[in-house]
């Protein structure tokens, strides 16, 4: 069953295996490959261990960058991961998945002496991959507190909280509804950015610390209870993520082949890309990072056609001007200001499957409101993804008659500690305001687990 | 095109760019390539007595300095390891074929007259131009009572040098150890022996680094280190000071230097130029990227010349000697401060932090709307020149002469010297 380019077959043109083995090994292996020491050391004489340095202002866990690059250039690895890692202990997978260019690197002086940042994240990465290639366990617990805490959420944000409390003398116990641990590292960032398992070998070295158990397959309110966490626990931390993603709202999207993203990158991640069925085009709607991992891994996947549709500008696209670039040099068109009206289906067997898009132009007004022209066009599509956003659905936390926890906006409200509205429960990461980043997560867990540690210890 | 040909004591070159004595100078082969390169001359490698001396298996060590290879260098190679009759076989061989390059041989025997006698007498009958007296090597050499053992005994100096000079009809250099607490009184020794010039510095004593695994010093000779000889980049202040302070000396009178020491471009042979050097010797950058460099050597030289209006080299040798001054000469009330200019600036705080725990606390590090500010504390200020030192950007922070309205004066004429002069 085939369509032509026309689209003149009778039915969608969706397959898996459409590459090869050895291009799909290709196509997902490391994005930018690790520098070697060489380059690492002239890389690292280019920073000016800047004094009041901007990058470090930049970075969301204040990674004191000067010093772990001049250790890289002293040659003292070691020390240079640790300074890293004392800020974030999940400065190897930030190394990959940062948005530099909107953070530290942006931040850089050399941008405005030459336009040209120091490589901080690979300079990070140099660093923590030395680490962990070495085995060398940099960190011991100190004395037991016998304090226990409940982490809800085995990513980021809940392992950064329990890596501290367990470094600080307290025993964590981390509630993860997945069979496996690393939250959206192990299961979604795009696979070319963290490739070889390491969100696994992360969490495994997360771990080797000691102090924290892992229950897996244990979901919030299914499971467990905050009622029961808060019972059985000195302090709870709520790293929940994002529960929900956003509907398009278009005629016809419950029709087959228009797909979460989040969902098809979950299953790319634990899968062999050779199994994954890819549509021959392909049409992903949004303006984020998961848009652009969506669009550019069913590209690598072997799609003929695969357009990402914007209803905004590139100004305005939440993904970076190089996540931009990025799926535009891998060979996903990007077109900007159209939204998505209706979703047209072939009829089969009962059921229909998504055959084109109609979009709208759209424009943004003297307000900067969006408004559409009227004018439409139609895509072609063998898949539809959506990729217009996630979010925090509170059901979890419906405790039937238990204290509830004030929500703010459409995330769990919390003062600058990550503390709820319940003193003795915390939250951070994807269900509490802020952006939705690796490197943010990380630094409301540690906020979280400093603040308990205070908590714990006055009372 | 500015004319680069150079006549130093009587020894005539295309340019005024020699290969020192070093292993690039130890045999024909290698000459004729320097030659075939571009070098104005070459002073071969040293020359001793048979048996030739025997080296050991690794020689060299170097300082590598943020990712910049050879910024410093040292060596424990002695003199020749060939017999000297290969040698003067080979010199002789090379001048006849290169009549209009410099050939120079350097010498180091024993330190008796019948010594050094025979071995002039071989030489001369080489062809060669001119003869350097290797008063310099500072390592193995020293110890068996040559080299640097008798540069650092003006008398020694004094004694080899006149029977050089009664025995040959070649101009005699002295090439110089910068291993001496006055470089002025083996120079002037040399002179008062008849030197025709002197050559200057040859390397310094020096242990480059510690293998802190074998706990040895490098470069290690099967688990044992040496001190060597230094050289390359690092030693060019070291150098230019030395030439500049027999360059200016009314003793030395003129005496005619041979500039060496971490030249490795056409900036620096100037800079050593104007202070007293009628030509230059390299070794080090040449050891370091190959021969070829002389071509940028000879056009850049060439280039600043003509922007100049320098039509010879002689336009501007020794021009920057009547400036180069002791301490007490100069002017108690010249006053210079920093200035930034805040369109270059990149806010790396770079200056403020250098200045604040390191000197003098006169740059204000500030933060207001439109982020970080570096402003300098004009009254604070000192003009030491370090936060201009470390700025990374060109010409983002200058030194502003002030003008304070006062006159000229040296220490010897200031109110504030306990010792000054009564008579002033």
């Amino acid at each position: 069953m085939t369509a032509g380019p026309t689209g003149s077959g009778d039915g969608p043109d969706i397959a898996a295996g459409r590459l090869g083995a050895d291009r799909l090994s290709d196509n997902f292996a490391d994005i930018h490959p690790p520098l070697d020491r060489a380059t690492a050391l002239i890389e690292a004489s280019r920073c000016y261990f800047c004094y009041d340095a901007p990058c470090v202002e930049a970075c969301p866990t204040g990674i004191d960058i000067p010093s772990f690059i001049r250790s890289i250039q002293t040659g003292n690895e070691r020390g240079s991961a640790k300074t890293i890692l004392d800020a974030n202990i999940m400065g190897g997978t930030c190394s990959r998945v940062c948005p530099v260019e909107e953070l530290c690197e942006q931040a850089c002086v050399r941008n405005t002496q030459e336009d040209k940042p120091v490589t901080i994240g690979a300079l990070q990465r140099f660093a923590t991959d030395r680490l962990f290639e070495s085995g060398a366990r940099p960190y011991s617990r100190a004395a037991p507190t016998g304090r226990t805490v409940a982490a809800v959420g085995a990513g980021p944000a809940g392992m950064a909280c329990a890596h501290r409390l367990s470094l600080l003398g307290h025993d964590a116990v981390v509630f993860e509804a997945r069979p496996k641990g690393g939250g959206l590292n192990e299961y979604g960032i795009a696979a070319y950015k963290v490739p070889g398992g390491f969100a696994q070998r992360e969490l495994d070295f997360i771990l080797s610390l000691g102090g924290i158990e892992m229950r897996y397959g244990q979901a919030l309110g299914r499971d467990v209870t905050l009622a029961d966490l808060r019972r059985d626990h000195d302090a709870v931390f709520l790293g929940l993520g994002h529960t929900a993603v956003r509907a398009l709202g278009a005629e016809g999207e419950d029709m087959d082949g228009v797909i979460d993203a989040v969902d098809y990158i979950a299953e790319l991640r634990q899968a062999d890309p050779s199994t994954l069925p890819v549509g021959r085009r392909v049409v992903v709607i949004g303006g984020g990072n998961t848009a652009i991992d969506i669009a550019t891994q069913v590209k690598l996947l072997g799609a003929e056609d695969v357009t990402l549709v914007y209803r905004r500008g590139p100004a305005q696209m939440s993904a970076t001007w190089k996540e931009q670039r990025w799926t535009q040099t891998n060979g996903v068109r990007v077109k900007y200001f159209a939204q998505p009206r209706r979703l047209i289906g072939w009829s089969r067997n009962g059921r229909s499957h998504v055959k084109e898009v109609e979009f709208e132009y759209t424009q943004l007004d003297d307000q900067g409101r969006l408004t559409g022209t009227g004018d439409t066009f139609t895509l072609l599509a063998d898949q539809v993804f959506k990729a217009i956003g996630q979010l925090f659905v509170p059901s979890a936390l419906a405790d039937g008659g238990a204290e509830p926890l004030e929500i703010a906006g459409d995330r769990i409200a919390v003062n600058a500690d990550r503390q709820t509205s319940l003193p003795d429960v915390f939250a951070g990461g994807d269900c509490v305001a802020g952006t939705d980043l690796t490197v943010s997560a990380v630094e409301d867990g540690k906020r979280a687990a400093i603040a308990i540690d205070r908590m714990l210890r006055a009372g | 095109m500015a004319d680069l040909s150079n006549d130093f004591v009587g020894i005539k070159s295309p340019n005024p760019f020699w290969l020192a004595s070093a292993p690039p100078t130890d045999k024909q082969y290698n000459v004729e390539r320097a030659f075939r390169a571009g070098w104005g001359g070459v002073v071969w490698k040293t020359l001793g007595e048979d048996p030739p001396i025997v080296n050991v298996s690794s020689r060299y060590g170097a300082i590598q300095y943020n990712g910049t290879r050879v910024a410093g260098f040292n060596n424990i190679e002695l003199i020749t390891d060939r017999p000297l009759d290969v040698n003067l076989r080979e010199i002789k061989a090379v001048k006849k074929d290169w009549p209009d390059r410099a050939m120079i041989v350097s010498l180091m025997v024993p330190c008796t007259e019948a010594a050094w006698k025979a071995i002039l007498a071989r030489v001369d009958d080489t062809e060669a131009d001119g003869i350097e007296l290797n008063f310099g090597c500072p390592h193995g050499m020293s110890e068996r009572g040559m080299g640097s053992a008798v540069g650092q005994v003006p008398d020694y100096v004094e004694m080899v040098t006149r029977w050089c000079k009664q025995n040959t009809r070649m101009p005699v250099i002295v090439k110089l150890t910068p291993n001496i607490t006055d470089v002025l009184g083996p120079a002037r020794a040399a002179k008062a022996g008849g030197a025709d010039a002197v050559s200057l510095i040859n390397t310094i004593q020096s242990v480059m680094s510690i293998d802190l695994d074998a706990m040895a010093p490098t470069p290690t000779v099967d688990g044992k280190g040496t001190h060597g000889g230094y050289c390359g980049p690092a030693v060019k202040p070291i150098a230019l000071r030395m030439v500049g302070q027999i360059g200016r000396d009314p003793d030395c009178d003129g005496l005619p230097i041979s500039g060496i020491g971490g030249i490795s471009t056409w900036r620096e042979a100037a800079e050593f130029m104007t202070m007293g050097a009628g030509n230059v010797q390299v070794c080090t950058a040449a050891m370091t990227h190959g021969f070829k460099i002389v071509e940028d050597m000879n056009s850049g030289l060439a280039t600043w010349m003509d922007g100049k209006g320098y039509a010879t080299t002689d336009a501007f040798f020794r021009a920057a000697v009547p400036n180069f001054v002791e301490w007490q000469d100069l002017n108690m009330n010249f006053k210079t401060i920093a200035q930034i200019d805040q369109d270059l600036c990149i806010k790396c705080g770079k200056c403020y932090i250098a200045c604040e725990d390191t000197s003098h606390q006169s740059i204000a590090a500030l933060r207001d709307g439109s982020g970080r500010r570096y402003e300098i504390i004009d009254e604070e200020c000192v003009g030491c020149n370090l936060c201009q030192h470390v700025c990374p950007v060109d010409d983002c922070i200058t030194m502003r002469p002030v003008d304070t309205g006062k006159p000229h004066m040296t220490w010897p004429q200031d109110p504030r010297n306990p010792l000054r002069d009564a008579a002033e």
